[in-house]
């Protein structure tokens, strides 16, 4: 079937969504893309959870004191906004979510490599979610996401559930990781070759390395903390001749090439809408290509620049510092890409590109932030403070947040089927963009003035900068309501899409909207790579 | 200048003279971070008005760049971060090398407070008093889990650990309080463990210490608690030679230079020993504490290893009690005394 | 039966289906490997902090039985390998029965590092604040303890794994499931427990030889 009999108004009659309507149908379902639905609504869920408790943070530091909650609860609360966000949310957003929806389908296959082993990672999640609500349920622990030692191990607050919630949630990170590089290497469509993968089978790629390296090392870790804890093993306790640096070394050696698995997906979002959205190639597809492997390999070695002050030796902060300013050139040689690929272009401004720009922007500013805290002396004053709070943030929020948000917006039709709202898609966007800034560059400027982090209360002379980044963030809140709100419209009332609204020529738009259940009516073959716009519109990779 | 960009940028007085260095650095690398955020979102939005989509039909041409414009997109940005780099390595290892002639201060962290002990003077709680103009490093450690030290106004923050010390020094540039904060979070307590280090002029830092030992110890800054360990002594080195015999240390190491079995304590500060297996070592402080914590790691040439651990059972400010009484033990004149052959006495139980 | 019935829908062929779980088994392989990294980096740190505490220690955990312990774990990884050839060539009696006695070896090595641990147990070689071993009481006592009982713990529970495995294998082999066309699954079970042995190899120097 030629796609063009299907550009129109034309809405699949059977498609992934209506084969089998029963629970059952989705509870055992090994298609990829159901499960990256049901992905998709546990992550929306994990980031309500947790924004709701970075709201509820905000709120308390309107006043330095108590404002309404008491010092116990303030640190419970960042140590489950910290969990959940990290783990439930940013880790498998992107991945879990678009990653098993369109890997399949961007190489021309069937499904996974492991189907059945792709659903046990849903339930895997599901028990990890469990064990820590629980948790949270019974007070949760105070420890901060970071869990450092001795304070971990010693304190009275609820750490075990939450260890082996995480510990759990590990695994499905593992499981998917295995199953992505599976399916690249071994089930490529006929034709495509790794240069003419899609930048975004790149990213996933890449990620993909990093989940299944360094996971490992995190469950090792947190298995000794909660052992130590419990059965008092002592081997991050000085009394008994433990090193809790020892600790630092291996939590960060996961943490973090766990950022990179983070921001990586989102870059290989962006490589996609940019070229649909300019509608052009991508400027330099081989050096963004590299450099996603790059950032997964150099990753790996810059752990210690989050130990610059703990009382390590110059060589290891030298090492390390180094080897952070490297990591950094990947990042910069895909903006330079991403500008590139607009040049000469036929752009057209909607929701992913708007979601594009903050992207850009906010990438850039907290790249270069995390460039400045390389700069060993610079760290000094910084860490620990709100600065790194804002760094981080930048990249996490406004990086990776931003590119899960042009996700969704760009591949909500081939997921649905269906149109949003554009115009709400706009203000919403401008909305989470103003905010963002609203709230997060106050704290580049508390954290100069040397506001620590985890504080609870604070000296008087902070709070007008907190007020403000408050009011940004409620500003950032009601930008994510109306998304939920006008996305869930859409699924009912949202005008049918048709296959391709975006005229894109990722490979993914070649088959209908929703797809069918085997992705394709036929399997593909491949003559070239994405995003070429300057072949002549018949020309496509389906039969 | 350094005014204006300090107040733009929220930075507090630079109140030491790495503060200056470090502020300097963070000038540029900020700026240029703002300069290349906001080029990059202008130029993308500049492209958008520049190559809007003009109608439906519309290709593009297929375009990669040069070599030497990907060339110039990795070695530009890698130039200025190693540069960057470069500055701020320089001034972190003159961070992390105290000079010599600083003034030493020992600090104790712990959920939540901070305790300062000068070597021969006083001990205090909350308040950390310092001459102006002259280097003061800290030697630090915790009793219970990680805090770290840091006071914004010098730009200078260091983990303080459980179980060891660690050490930082600056050297305040003028009078004034600067806030105290822990920097690493410890508990509920986390934000309410504030500190204040008070930097005086050189002459009314030493008549403030003068007269702090000249035995007013009522009129410290910090009166003790009800759990520490309260005594009329403020003397680091009175303190030093009580736990010597406390502890038993006087029953292998003689004060008067005679041959017992551990090395005499008699000009043993900075004494050039001999190991077994034929390294040197100088009896530093921290040589001096790591004997009391890990004996056997390394003995002297000619003793044996008997010496019991004392890691866990000596508190911080205990063991560095006993080297400051290490320290005061020195013959007239000075002279390296070498430690003689030991001499072996049955040793009767405690 | 057909060798290409066993061939799963989404896989154009068997040959790729066996490449799949040929990768995806390494890739597993490689984050166990990453997993005991961490234990094998702390030990390297603690040796080097207490080297003649470790020493000490370690001259007193029993290297003659854990030689016998290398020993059987060694013969279970040659029975896996029998197991793969005599899957290839559909025998399933000799499948099962290779199976089987590396299943046997498995639970062989537990019982003996049982012993072991009973041992320790009553003399008091626990790990940490469990402590109370009078022979040995320098610092760093017992971390090595600590240690050895994380690292041969996490090992010994992989056996358990990799015995269930092998078990469930036997039991798949016993119904004549195996065949030259389809005896993936033997191989993967094999690879893992070649990975626990590996394992082993490296603990068994580490803490009972130097």
């Amino acid at each position: 079937m030629s796609p063009s009999a299907l550009d129109e108004v034309g809405f699949p009659e059977h498609h992934y969504l209506n084969a089998g309507t029963t629970v059952r149908s989705w509870l055992l379902t090994t298609d990829h893309k159901r499960i990256g639905v049901m992905y998709l609504v546990a992550v929306i869920l994990a980031l309500f959870l947790g924004g709701m408790f970075a709201l509820l943070l905000r709120f308390e530091h309107l006043t330095p004191g108590p404002t309404y909650i008491d010092a116990v609860t303030y640190n419970r609360f960042f140590t489950l906004h910290g969990v959940i966000m990290v783990w439930f949310f940013l880790i498998p957003a992107i991945p879990s979510v678009f990653g098993n929806f369109l890997l399949p389908i961007m190489i021309g296959a069937k499904d996974v490599a492991f189907p059945r082993l792709n659903l046990a990672s849903v339930y895997i999640y599901a028990v990890g979610a469990a064990f820590t609500t629980w948790a949270m349920i019974h007070g949760g622990a105070d420890t901060g996401w970071t869990f450092y030692t001795p304070y971990s191990t010693t304190t009275s607050t609820v750490v075990a559930p939450i260890l082996l919630g995480i510990f759990i949630l590990g695994f499905s990170t593992i499981v998917t990781g295995i199953n992505f590089i599976v399916t690249i290497h071994t089930m490529r469509g006929p034709g495509l070759t790794w240069m003419r993968l899609p930048l975004f089978v790149w990213a996933i790629y890449g990620t993909a390395i990093i989940q299944v390296l360094a996971t490992p090392v995190l469950g090792l870790v947190l298995l000794l903390v909660g052992v130590e804890h419990v059965l008092g093993f002592g081997l991050f306790d000085p009394a008994r001749g433990g090193d809790p640096i020892l600790f630092q070394h291996l939590f960060w050696f996961y943490s973090h090439p766990a950022v990179y698995i983070m921001i990586l997906p989102a870059m290989g979002v962006i490589s996609e809408t940019v070229a649909a959205a300019a509608r052009k190639n991508v400027f330099g597809y081989r050096a963004v290509a590299y450099s996603s492997l790059g950032i997964a390999l150099v990753g790996f070695f810059t752990w210690g620049h989050h130990m610059f002050v703990a009382g390590q030796g110059v060589f290891d902060a030298g090492a390390f510092g180094v080897l952070s300013m490297f990591v950094g050139i990947f990042t910069s040689i895909k903006v330079f890409t991403w500008v590139g690929t607009l040049y000469r272009g036929a752009i057209r401004f909607t929701t992913p590109f708007a979601y594009i720009c903050g992207f850009l922007y906010f990438l850039v500013f907290g790249g270069m932030t995390g460039i400045a805290v390389a700069t060993v002396s610079l760290d000094v004053h910084w860490h620990d403070t709100y600065f790194v709070v804002a760094d981080f943030l930048f990249i996490m929020v406004g990086a990776a947040l931003m590119g899960f948000l042009a996700a969704l917006h760009y591949w909500f039709p081939k997921m649905f089927g269906r149109m949003y709202h554009e115009g709400w898609g706009l203000v919403s966007a401008t909305l989470i963009i103003l905010g963002f800034n609203a709230t997060f560059i106050p704290q580049f400027l508390l954290g100069n003035l040397g506001m620590p982090r985890r504080y609870y209360d604070y000296p008087v002379r902070f709070q007008s900068l907190h007020v403000a980044s408050t009011a940004g963030s409620t500003l950032l809140f009601f930008g994510f309501v109306i998304i939920f709100i006008y996305l869930v419209l859409a699924l009912k009332y949202g005008r049918a899409a048709g296959r391709n609204p975006w005229g894109s020529r990722g490979f993914e738009w070649d088959t209908s909207s929703p797809p069918p259940t085997h992705n394709f009516e036929q399997l593909p073959v491949f003559t070239h790579g994405p995003h070429e716009y300057q072949l002549a519109p018949e020309v496509s990779n389906a039969a | 200048m350094n005014e204006l960009l300090r107040n733009v940028l929220f930075l507090p007085e630079q109140a030491s003279t790495f503060a200056r260095k470090v502020d300097s650095l963070h000038y540029f690398v900020i700026i240029t971070t703002m300069i290349m955020s906001t080029l990059v979102g202008l130029t993308a939005l500049f492209f958008f008005v520049r190559f809007r989509r003009r109608s439906e039909t519309q290709t593009t041409p297929l375009l990669n760049p040069p070599w030497w414009l990907e060339t110039m997109f990795v070695v530009v940005p890698l130039a200025f971060f190693l540069f960057w780099f470069a500055r701020g390595y320089t001034d972190y290892v003159e961070l992390k090398t105290p000079p010599k002639n600083s003034m030493d201060v020992y600090v104790q962290a712990k959920q939540w407070m901070w305790k300062f002990s000068y070597p021969e003077g006083p001990n205090a709680i909350g308040v950390l008093r310092v001459p102006a103009n002259r280097p003061v490093r800290l030697m630090m450690t915790s009793r219970d889990v990680i805090h770290s030290f840091f006071v914004p106004a010098f730009r200078v923050k260091q983990d303080v650990l459980p179980g060891r010390y660690t050490e930082t020094w600056f050297e305040a540039i003028q009078p004034g309080r600067y806030q105290l904060l822990c920097a690493e979070y410890c508990g509920t307590n986390h934000s309410l463990m504030l500190g204040e280090v008070i930097v005086l002029r050189p002459d009314e830092f030493d008549s403030w210490l003068a007269d702090q030992r000249r035995g007013r110890a009522l009129q410290q800054d910090g009166a003790p608690t009800a759990d520490e360990d309260v005594t009329r002594q403020a003397d680091l080195v009175r303190q030093g030679e009580r736990f010597a015999v406390q502890y038993g240390c006087v029953k292998c190491h003689s004060i008067d230079g005679s041959p017992h079995i551990g090395p005499t304590w008699l000009d043993l500060f900075l004494r050039r020993e001999e190991l077994e297996g034929g390294q040197t070592i100088i009896a530093d402080e921290a040589y001096l504490t790591e004997s009391m914590m890990d004996p056997r790691a390394k003995i002297v040439r000619g003793f044996n290893p008997v010496m019991p651990v004392f890691k866990g059972r000596l508190a911080g400010p205990e063991a560095a009690a006993i080297v400051e009484y290490i320290k005061s033990l020195r013959s007239e004149p000075l002279e390296q005394a070498r430690s003689r052959r030991p001499v072996y006495e049955p040793i009767r139980s405690r | 039966m057909l060798p290409e019935s066993h061939v799963q829908e989404h896989f154009a062929n068997m040959e790729v289906q066996r490449q799949a779980a040929r990768l995806g088994m390494w890739a597993f392989l490689g984050t166990e490997v990453l997993l005991f990294a961490g234990l094998f980096a702390a030990y390297a740190e603690y040796r080097s902090l207490f080297h003649e505490t470790f020493v000490l220690s370690s001259r007193h955990l029993d290297a003659i039985m854990a030689t016998v312990e290398t020993a059987v774990l060694i013969t279970g990884s040659f029975a896996v390998v029998m197991a793969h050839h005599y899957a290839r060539s559909s025998r399933s009696g000799m499948t099962c029965l290779s199976l089987l006695v590396a299943v046997g070896t498995g639970l062989a090595f537990l019982a003996l590092h049982g012993i072991e641990y009973v041992h320790h147990f009553e003399e008091g070689a626990l790990p940490g604040k469990y402590y109370h071993f009078p022979e040995i009481q320098t610092a760093g006592a017992s971390m090595f303890f600590s240690l050895y009982f994380l690292m041969t713990g996490l090992h010994s529970l992989h056996v358990i794994a990799g015995a269930g495995v092998l078990a469930w294998l036997a039991w798949r082999a016993s119904s004549g499931e195996f065949s030259r066309g389809n005896y993936n699954a033997v191989e993967m079970g094999g690879l893992y427990w070649h990975l626990v042995d590996v394992i082993w190899i490296f603990l068994f120097p580490l803490l009972y030889l130097i």
